[in-house]
């Protein structure tokens, strides 16, 4: 396919548009994308890409105005920083920024580092729920010896525990 | 150490070091986002807000025990052109340099380690190592964060980790990135494919200054894309592993051209033209120079460090020549004290 502009290189970038329902599609190669104003959007815009997969009307049962209770940001403010205003905005639109956080993260629960003295003890706990899990699952395969090592893991964390 | 000293000294660790894998990995940086519980994020955060945390950080580095020897320097104290100076060197983000008021970044001496206050987050703490070692840079980074997290309460929830201003730094905060000198693949023109393919692992790539730049001197920023759900450990070993698989395909390419034998004559001229230009722009002097780095690494130039690209590709920014000077330089001049430094630096080969 080549280039809707230049006609000779071939096209290595293509843009779909939907405005209003009405679907266009552009192919660009890579020198005249360059140029174009959508493309300097998607690689200078990042937030406000962010901020689009974040539509607050399409919610059902949720009305425009919503507001975080702690530093007051709305969805106007949203859309124009493509940032949230606090941590608490994470609590009060947790309904409204599930979508988005599926389409970013895949919808996953944090498994990583967690702060403070109690950090420690929540990661291994969680390492221990996840080891359970494989143990049962090595001793319904009867991988026996998987099983034994997976044990001795779990006794091993659990002593960390204490 | 005071920071008049760190910005008159000629480089960061990153750009004199060597480390593992360098003929292809210029450097490993980890970056890890944390916010201060009940305070809005800097974008929405009031100036009493912002200057807070400042005070806040201020304390909890001065608490901090084997920080080492660090300089906590607040960018309304330092000129615009010190500014840039730190963007130039990887150690603050435009972003960061663009605003001066309430705005703060910590530095070690070596620059291994720089953390920026009241950027996109409260804190944003970064290792920046030589060579690949992103464990090590993940293993420093993480006992800084808890060194300030015994001082500061991280904005945390069970469910979605750390939480950042942006939902794409959300749970981790981690950042993950190898700086990475791709002249071979390039030129064999096989870097399309190979970059087309770390989006379906999961990476982004980016060019030398980040988000929006372009890659210049054929250097690529490879990081991680995902932040929630694999834990720091996963999110670095997947990223060493795909960087591994570029290094293999990127020393195969060198091994191709070097087998096609016409690659040579490129190089010489390119170190020919470093060599006595008389006045050369920044993208010129890169592209040239990534061809001089390809010829140390394949043999040539011997006596030339392989450093010589790292180092050269800050120095030769417009703050760094200016501040070497002394005064400010119009486009015209800083293109011809450009190319006095790159020969000057090319010279010690036949001294």
């Amino acid at each position: 396919m080549l280039c809707d502009e230049c006609r000779q290189r071939p096209a290595v970038v293509h843009i779909t548009k939907i405005i209003n329902n009405v679907h266009s599609e552009i192919h660009l190669c890579e020198q005249c994308a360059q140029g174009r104003e959508e493309f300097a959007e998607a690689s200078f815009g990042f937030p406000k890409l962010i901020a689009s997969l974040f539509d607050w009307s399409s919610v059902p049962g949720v009305r425009r105005e919503t507001k975080c209770t702690s530093c007051g940001l709305t969805q106007q403010d949203f859309r124009r920083l493509g940032q949230l205003g606090c941590p608490s905005c994470y609590e009060g639109f947790a309904p409204q920024l599930e979508p988005l956080l599926r389409r970013l993260h895949g919808g996953a629960r944090h498994r990583g580092k967690v702060p403070g003295p109690e950090g420690k003890g929540i990661k291994i706990r969680r390492e221990l729920e996840g080891l359970r899990r494989q143990l049962q699952e090595a001793i319904s395969k009867e991988e026996y010896e998987l099983a034994a090592k997976l044990r001795d893991e779990i006794r091993n964390l659990e002593g960390q525990l204490g | 150490m005071s920071f008049r000293t760190i910005t008159n000294r000629d480089g960061s660790q990153w750009m004199k070091g060597e480390g593992p894998e360098q003929d292809v990995v210029i450097g490993s940086r980890i970056r890890l986002a944390r916010n201060i519980r009940g305070i809005p994020f800097p974008g929405a955060a009031s100036h009493e807000d912002r200057a807070k945390v400042v005070e806040m950080v201020k304390g909890a580095t001065a608490l901090a025990k084997n920080l080492g020897q660090i300089d906590f320097v607040l960018l309304e104290d330092i000129s615009p052109l010190d500014r840039r100076l730190l963007v130039e060197r990887h150690l603050i983000s435009p972003q960061l340099a663009a605003v001066e008021k309430d705005r703060a970044v910590i530095l070690r001496d070596d620059e291994a380690v720089s953390i920026m206050v009241n950027e996109e987050d409260h804190l944003r703490i970064q290792v920046l190592f030589p060579g690949l070692q992103l464990t090590g840079a993940w293993e420093m980074c993480s006992r800084l964060d808890d060194l300030y997290s015994e001082q500061l309460d991280f904005a945390f929830s069970q469910d979605l980790g750390y939480l950042t201003a942006c939902p794409t730094n959300l749970g981790t905060g981690l950042r993950a990135s190898v700086m990475l000198h791709l002249p071979g693949i390039t030129i064999t023109d096989q870097i399309r494919r190979i970059l087309a393919d770390m989006g379906s692992f999961g990476l982004v790539v980016r060019g030398l200054y980040g988000e929006g730049t372009e890659v210049v001197g054929n250097i690529y920023q490879l990081s991680n894309q995902v932040t929630l759900g694999p834990s720091e450990e996963e999110i670095i070993s997947h990223l060493e592993n795909i960087t591994k698989q570029v290094i293999a395909q990127e020393r195969e390419a060198r091994e191709a051209l070097r087998e096609r034998g016409d690659i040579e004559d490129r190089l010489y001229r390119s170190y020919g033209i470093l060599a006595h230009a008389r006045s050369i722009s920044s993208h010129e002097a890169m592209e040239l120079l990534s061809d001089v780095r390809l010829g140390i690494d394949m043999g040539l130039f011997k006596g030339l460090a392989p450093t010589i690209l790292q180092e050269l590709l800050v120095l030769i920014r417009p703050a760094h020549l200016q501040k070497m000077v002394g005064r400010k330089m119009d486009a015209g001049e800083r293109d011809r004290q450009r190319a006095a430094l790159i020969r000057e630096r090319i010279r010690t080969l036949h001294d």
